[in-house]
C-alpha cells in the first residue's frame, strides 16, 4: 500500500544537472550531428531499492535527458540532428523501470509521468521550433517508454536484425497503459490504423522488421549490415533542412540558489525568484522580480548577456521552483503568485525580445519562457495571482495572472495606499501559446474572440477598475476588503479536496481546441492515473504488483 | 498404439490426411524446407547415399529404421509420443485441470514464442555444421554428422507442425521465418547466442553436440511437462533423438582424448601437439567456451518470464514428478548475487532468497550442470586409465557469461572476481584464441572417405552402427 503523505521524508529530488555528472547518457558531436546514446547505469537509480536493468529509466535518467535537450538548444546551435540510439547491446530502452513504479507513491508516479511527458514534448518541439531534428535509431528492443521516446522523435529507424522490435507491453503484461503519450502519438502523430494499433498494443513481444514498417510503427526497417550507414545518411539529410544559426552557443551555468528548511517553513531564494513554503497552512508563495536594468539593445548583445539575460534566468529559476513544488512538496495545495519590481523594465525587456525574434537565441529565450509557462499551466496546484501594490504583472509576467486559476487585484483607485497596475505587451498576443495552441488571452476569451483584439488596443498601465472592465482579473478588493478577502479565499481553498481540485482545475484550465499535447496530458490524467489506482493494476493481486513475482495476477472482470 | 501412415509425402502419426487444411499448409511449407535444406544443409553431399536412421513411427521398431537414403529424400515426418488418456496438468496454477488440447488464447503469444525459440535452434545447428562434412575424420563420423543434421531437420518439422496446427496465420509466418533466419548472419541472426557461434571444425562439433544439444535436452524435458498437450507429446518424442546427438558429442570428445593420450605417450616430452594431436589444454579451452555459451541458453537466474511460464503451466521442471511440490509458490532458492564494487568489479556477493518460480531457469541449469559433469568424469577416467593425472573440468558457472546476473562481470574459471584488465590479459589462457582455431583446423584440412580409416587426431570408436563393422561404407559417395 502507499505510504501516506506523512511518511518519513526522503531526500529531495533536484532537477539541475550538467554534462559532467551524467550517469546514463553519452553525448558526442560530429559537426551538425549529435549522437545521444542511452546507456543507463544499473547502479545509479535515483533512489535505492531497484536496479536500472535493460536501459530502463527512472526520474534521474529523465532529468538528464531533459537537461540534454535543453542544453542542445542553447549550448549547441550548430547541432541540427540528434541521433537517439541505444548504448547497450540488444536493447534500446525497456521503458520506465517497473520496480521503481511499483515502489513509488501515486503522486510520485503521476508527477514522474508528467515530467517525462514534458520532456518528450520538449524534444518534439526542438524539431518543430528550433530546427534540431531528433532521429531515433533503434538498434535493439524499444519497449514501453522506450518506444514512446522513439515516437517523440521525428523519424524512427529500426534495425532489422531478428531481435530489435518496438512494443507496448503495458496492457498485456502490467495492466496499465503506456504513460508517455504513446497511444496518442501512435494514432494521432504516426496515424497508425487503429485496428493495427489495437493488435500492436496487446502483443507483448511487439513487432519487428518489415511488419513494423508496413504498419507505420517505424519509418524504415533496415538490415543490420546497412543500419549505421543509413542512420548517418538520414541524419545528414535531416540536418540539411535546417538553416545555420549565428554565433557560438550560450552556456547554461548552474542556478545560484540558497535554500532553507526549518520545521514548517521552507523556501529558496534565486536571483529573480523566491519561494516561501508553509507546510502548516499548505501554502506556497512564489515571487518573481522584474529586471533591474535596461534590456540588451541588439540580438548580439542579448547573446553576449547569455544565461544572465533576465528573461532566460528568471524563467529558468521559476521552472526549478515548479519542479521542486511538484516533487518535494506534495502537501502544498495553493500557490500565491507575486511579482515585484519595475514594470517598465519588464515591458522594455519584452519589447526587445519581441523585436529580436529572428535571432536564434532570442527565439530560444522566448521558447523557454513558453515551456515554463506551460509547466505552470500543468502544475496540479491551485494558483492565485496576487496583483498588489508594487507588483509588476505586465507583459510576460501578466501571463502568470491568467495562467492562475484566479487573480486578486488591489484596487487603489480611491487613493488609499499605492495602486496596482497591469499592462500587456506583444508577448501576450502570440509568442507564448498554451498547449491548446491558443494564447492565454484567446483561451480566456473563448466566448468572444473579438475581445482579444479590443484588449490589444488597451495602451499603458491599467488600474483595477480598468483591468476588471477588460476582464483581465477576477476580483478587485480595495484597501478595506483586501486582507479579509485574500485570507478567506486562501482558507476556503485549502480546505477543499486536493483530488477534486486537481481534476476541476485541469478541466477548467484547458478550454479550446484539442492538440496532441492536450490529449496527451488529458488522457494521462484521465486514464493512466485512474488505471494506476485500480486494484487490477496495484491491488494485492494486481498485475503491476505481481510483476516479477511468482504468482500470476487476478482481475476483477467487471467493466466500468 | 498410434496409427502411422507412411505412404504419404509426410509420414506422421497425427492423422494428417484427416486435416486437409493442415496438410495443405505443411505441403506448402515442405518445398521451402527442401530449398532451405539444399541451400543451408550439408554442403556437397546431397547426392550421396547415407546409412541413416529414419523415424517412421514412435514405437520401438518404428523409430529406428536404418537404410541408405539421399538426404534430400529423407522422410522428415511428424511424430508425437502417444497420448496419455485423460492427461491432467501436473504443475503450476492450472494443476489438476485437463491438459489443453488447444492453445488457450491467454497464452497464445507466450506459447508461440516458446515454440519459435526452440524451433529456431534446430535449423540453426544444421547451418552451423554445414561445412563440417568437407573435413570429416571418417565415414563413420560423417554419417553421424548427417544423422544429427537430418534429425535437427525433423525437430524443425515438429515445431512447424505445432505452429501450423495451433497458431493460425501468425504460426505460418513464424514457420517461414524459421527458414529465413541464418546462423551467424548479423542481418537475420538466429534467436539465441550460441546458435550464431561458428562451429567450424570437428572439435567444436563434438563439444557442441555434447554441451549445446544437452541444453536442448533440458529445454525439451521442461517443455514435455507442458500443460499444452501437443507440445508435451512432440517434445517427448524429440528427446529420443536428442539422446543420440549427445552420444555423438560425448564419444567424439572421448575418442579425441584417447588419441591424445596415446600421442602423449609416444612423444618424448609428452606433447600431443608435437605429434599432430589436440592437446588436453586446448580441449579444456573448448570445453570452457561451449559449456558457458550453453549455460547462457537457460536464461536469467532470476526471471519473471520463467516464473510466468511455470505459473501458467506452460513450462515445467525437468522430470517434474521428481519434485515434491508442483505449485512452487512457497519455497525459495538461495542465490549468491554479485554486488558491484567501485570499478565495475564485483566486490562481494549478497545472499538472496529468490521465490522458487522466479528461479526456474537456475533449477533447470542445476540439472544440466550435474548431467554435463557425468561425461566429463568419463573423459577424466579415460585420461587416468592412460596413466595421466591431468583432469578436465567444467568452469564455474560465473565464468564467461553473457546473460543473467554475471553478465558484464568478469570471473576466472574458478569463479573468482576479476577486474576488466585482469580478464582481458588472461582470457586467452582460458578460451580459444585465433591461434587455437588455426591449429585445430590445420589438423582437419582434408576429409577421410576411405571406409574404416580414421583421421590422425582421433581414435576409432569401439564398434560400428547397428551391427555394421567399422569399415562399413556408411556414406556412399556419388562421385
Ligand atoms: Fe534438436
Ligand atoms: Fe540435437
Amino acid at each position: 500500500m502507499e505510504p501516506s503523505t506523512h511518511a518519513a521524508p526522503q531526500a529531495p529530488v533536484r532537477f539541475e544537472t550538467q554534462p559532467s555528472s551524467y550517469h546514463h547518457w553519452k553525448l558526442s558531436f560530429d559537426g551538425a550531428t549529435a549522437r545521444l546514446a542511452m546507456d543507463v547505469s544499473e547502479e545509479h537509480p535515483l533512489r535505492p531499492g531497484y536496479a536500472l536493468k535493460l536501459n530502463s529509466y527512472d526520474l534521474g535518467v529523465d532529468i538528464e535527458l531533459a537537461d540534454i535537450v535543453q542544453r542542445l538548444r542553447f549550448e549547441h546551435p550548430e547541432v541540427k540532428t540528434v541521433v537517439v540510439t541505444g548504448g547497450q547491446p540488444k536493447v534500446f530502452c525497456a521503458g520506465a523501470n517497473i520496480y521503481m513504479l511499483g515502489s513509488s507513491t501515486h503522486s510520485f508516479k503521476v508527477n514522474f509521468c508528467k515530467f517525462t511527458n514534458e520532456t518528450r514534448l520538449y524534444l518534439e518541439q526542438a524539431c518543430s521550433e528550433s530546427g534540431q531534428h531528433y532521429l531515433a535509431a533503434l538498434n535493439g528492443v524499444a519497449s514501453g517508454g522506450g518506444y514512446e521516446l522513439a515516437l517523440a522523435c521525428e523519424e524512427i529507424l529500426l534495425s532489422d536484425d531478428g531481435n530489435s522490435a518496438v512494443s507496448f507491453p503495458e496492457t498485456p503484461l502490467l495492466a496499465v497503459l503506456p504513460g508517455t503519450g504513446g497511444l496518442t502519438r501512435l494514432v494521432d502523430k504516426r496515424k497508425v490504423r487503429r485496428d493495427l494499433a489495437d493488435v500492436f498494443c496487446t502483443l507483448a513481444e511487439g513487432v519487428r522488421g518489415k511488419r513494423a514498417q508496413d504498419w507505420g510503427l517505424v519509418d524504415q526497417s533496415i538490415p543490420k549490415s546497412r543500419f549505421d550507414q543509413t542512420v548517418i545518411a538520414r541524419a545528414a539529410a535531416l540536418a540539411a533542412t535546417s538553416p545555420d544559426k549565428a554565433g557560438p552557443g550560450v552556456k547554461l551555468p548552474p542556478l545560484e540558489v540558497r535554500r532553507h528548511d526549518e520545521g514548517e517553513r521552507a523556501g529558496a531564494d534565486y536571483r529573480y525568484v523566491s519561494v516561501a513554503i508553509n507546510r502548516g497552512t499548505r501554502l506556497a508563495e512564489i515571487t518573481m522580480l522584474a529586471p533591474d536594468e535596461d534590456p540588451p539593445s541588439t540580438a548580439a548583445a542579448l547573446r553576449q548577456k547569455g544565461a544572465e539575460a533576465w528573461a532566460l534566468r528568471a524563467f529558468r529559476e521559476l521552472d526549478d521552483v515548479l519542479l521542486d513544488l511538484r516533487f518535494n512538496h506534495p502537501e502544498i495545495g495553493l500557490v500565491l503568485l507575486r511579482t515585484r519590481g519595475d514594470a517598465a523594465l519588464v515591458l522594455a525587456h519584452d519589447a526587445a525580445l519581441a523585436s529580436q525574434q529572428d535571432d536564434w537565441f532570442a527565439r530560444e529565450v522566448l521558447l523557454n519562457m513558453r515551456r515554463v509557462l506551460k509547466r505552470l499551466d500543468l502544475t496540479a496546484r491551485t494558483l492565485f495571482a496576487m496583483v498588489d501594490a508594487g507588483s509588476c504583472f505586465v507583459g510576460s509576467l501578466f501571463e502568470l495572472t491568467i495562467a492562475a486559476d484566479r487573480s486578486y487585484m488591489f484596487d487603489g483607485s480611491e487613493g488609499e495606499g499605492d495602486a496596482a497596475f497591469v499592462a500587456l505587451s506583444a508577448l501576450n498576443f502570440g509568442p507564448l501559446p498554451m498547449s491548446n495552441g491558443l494564447t492565454r488571452l484567446q483561451t480566456r476569451f473563448l466566448g468572444d474572440p473579438s475581445h482579444v483584439a479590443k484588449v490589444q488596443k488597451l495602451e499603458g498601465f491599467l488600474d483595477a477598475p480598468a483591468a476588471m472592465k477588460a476582464g483581465l482579473v477576477t476580483f478587485t478588493p480595495d484597501a478595506m476588503d483586501w486582507e479579509d478577502e485574500v485570507r478567506l479565499a486562501v482558507e476556503e481553498r485549502v480546505s477543499l479536496s486536493p483530488d477534486a481540485l486537481t481534476g476541476m482545475e485541469a478541466n477548467l484550465r484547458f478550454a479550446g481546441p484539442e492538440t496532441t499535447e492536450t490529449k496527451i496530458f488529458a488522457r494521462l490524467s484521465a486514464w493512466q492515473n485512474w488505471i494506476f489506482q485500480r486494484p487490477n493494476a496495484v491491488g494485492e493481486r494486481g498485475a503491476l504488483t505481481m510483476y516479477g513475482r511468482p504468482e500470476r495476477p487476478e482481475f476483477d472482470w467487471r467493466r466500468t | 498404439m498410434s496409427s502411422v501412415v507412411n505412404s504419404e509425402r509426410i509420414p506422421n502419426n497425427v492423422n494428417l490426411s484427416g486435416d486437409k487444411k493442415l496438410q495443405r499448409a505443411l505441403e506448402a511449407w515442405q518445398p521451402k524446407f527442401i530449398d532451405w535444406w539444399k541451400e543451408m544443409g550439408p554442403e556437397g553431399f546431397m547426392e550421396d547415399q547415407i546409412f541413416l536412421r529414419t523415424a517412421i513411427s514412435v514405437d520401438h521398431e518404428g523409430w529406428a529404421n536404418f537404410d541408405y537414403v539421399k538426404m534430400p529424400d529423407y522422410r522428415w515426418g511428424i511424430f508425437l509420443a502417444d497420448a496419455v488418456p485423460d492427461r491432467k496438468i501436473n504443475f503450476g496454477d492450472f494443476i489438476g485441470k485437463p491438459a489443453w488440447q488447444e492453445v488457450p488464447g491467454e497464452f497464445r503469444n507466450t506459447l508461440r514464442r516458446l515454440i519459435v525459440t526452440q524451433g529456431d535452434t534446430e535449423p540453426a545447428s544444421v547451418e552451423q555444421q554445414r561445412l563440417l562434412g568437407l573435413t570429416c575424420p571418417s565415414l563413420y563420423d560423417l554419417r553421424n554428422l548427417f544423422q544429427v543434421n537430418v534429425e535437427e531437420g525433423r525437430h524443425l518439422w515438429a515445431m512447424v507442425y505445432l505452429l501450423n496446427s495451433y497458431f493460425g496465420r501468425d504460426g505460418r509466418e513464424e514457420a517461414e521465418g524459421l527458414l529465413e533466419r541464418r546462423s551467424g548472419n548479423s542481418d537475420k541472426p538466429r534467436i539465441l547466442g550460441a546458435f550464431n557461434e561458428p562451429c567450424s571444425h570437428w572439435l567444436s562439433f563434438f563439444m557442441f553436440t555434447y554441451f549445446t544439444d544437452r541444453d536442448g535436452k533440458y529445454q525439451l524435458l521442461a517443455l514435455s511437462e507442458s500443460g499444452f498437450d501437443p507440445l508435451a507429446r512432440t517434445t517427448k518424442f524429440m528427446l529420443t533423438e536428442e539422446a543420440h546427438h549427445m552420444f555423438v558429442g560425448e564419444t567424439g570428445v572421448l575418442r579425441i582424448i584417447q588419441r591424445t593420450c596415446q600421442l602423449m605417450k609416444e612423444d618424448k616430452n609428452g606433447d600431443a601437439r608435437a605429434q599432430g594431436g589436440i592437446d588436453l589444454a586446448t580441449m579444456q579451452k573448448y570445453i570452457n567456451f561451449w559449456y558457458t555459451v550453453s549455460l547462457d541458453l537457460f536464461g536469467g537466474e532470476i526471471s519473471s518470464n520463467a516464473a510466468s511460464f511455470f505459473g501458467s503451466s506452460l513450462k515445467g521442471r525437468a522430470k517434474e514428478e521428481s519434485y515434491p511440490d508442483h505449485l512452487a509458490l512457497e519455497g525459495t532458492y538461495g542465490m549468491e548475487v554479485p554486488v558491484m564494487g567501485a570499478n565495475g568489479t564485483p566486490a562481494t556477493f549478497k545472499h538472496e532468497d529468490v521465490p522458487l518460480r522466479n528461479a526456474m531457469n537456475e533449477i533447470l541449469r542445476d540439472e544440466y550442470v550435474e548431467d554435463a559433469q557425468r561425461g566429463v568424469d568419463k573423459w577424466n577416467r579415460a585420461i587416468a586409465e592412460a596413466g595421466f593425472s591431468v583432469q578436465l573440468t567444467l568452469p564455474n558457472r560465473r565464468f564467461h557469461r553473457a546473460s543473467g546476473i554475471y553478465a558484464g562481470l568478469h570471473f576466472d574459471p574458478a569463479g573468482k572476481p576479476l577486474t576488466k584488465e585482469e580478464w582481458e590479459s588472461q582470457k586467452g589462457a582460458w578460451l580459444p584464441v585465433d591461434a587455437d582455431e588455426v591449429y585445430v583446423k590445420s589438423l582437419m584440412t582434408a576429409p577421410i572417405y576411405e571406409p574404416g580409416k580414421m583421421a590422425h587426431w582421433i581414435a576409432p570408436p569401439p564398434r560400428g552402427i547397428k551391427g555394421r563393422p567399422l569399415d562399413f561404407e556408411y556414406v556412399k559417395r556419388s562421385e
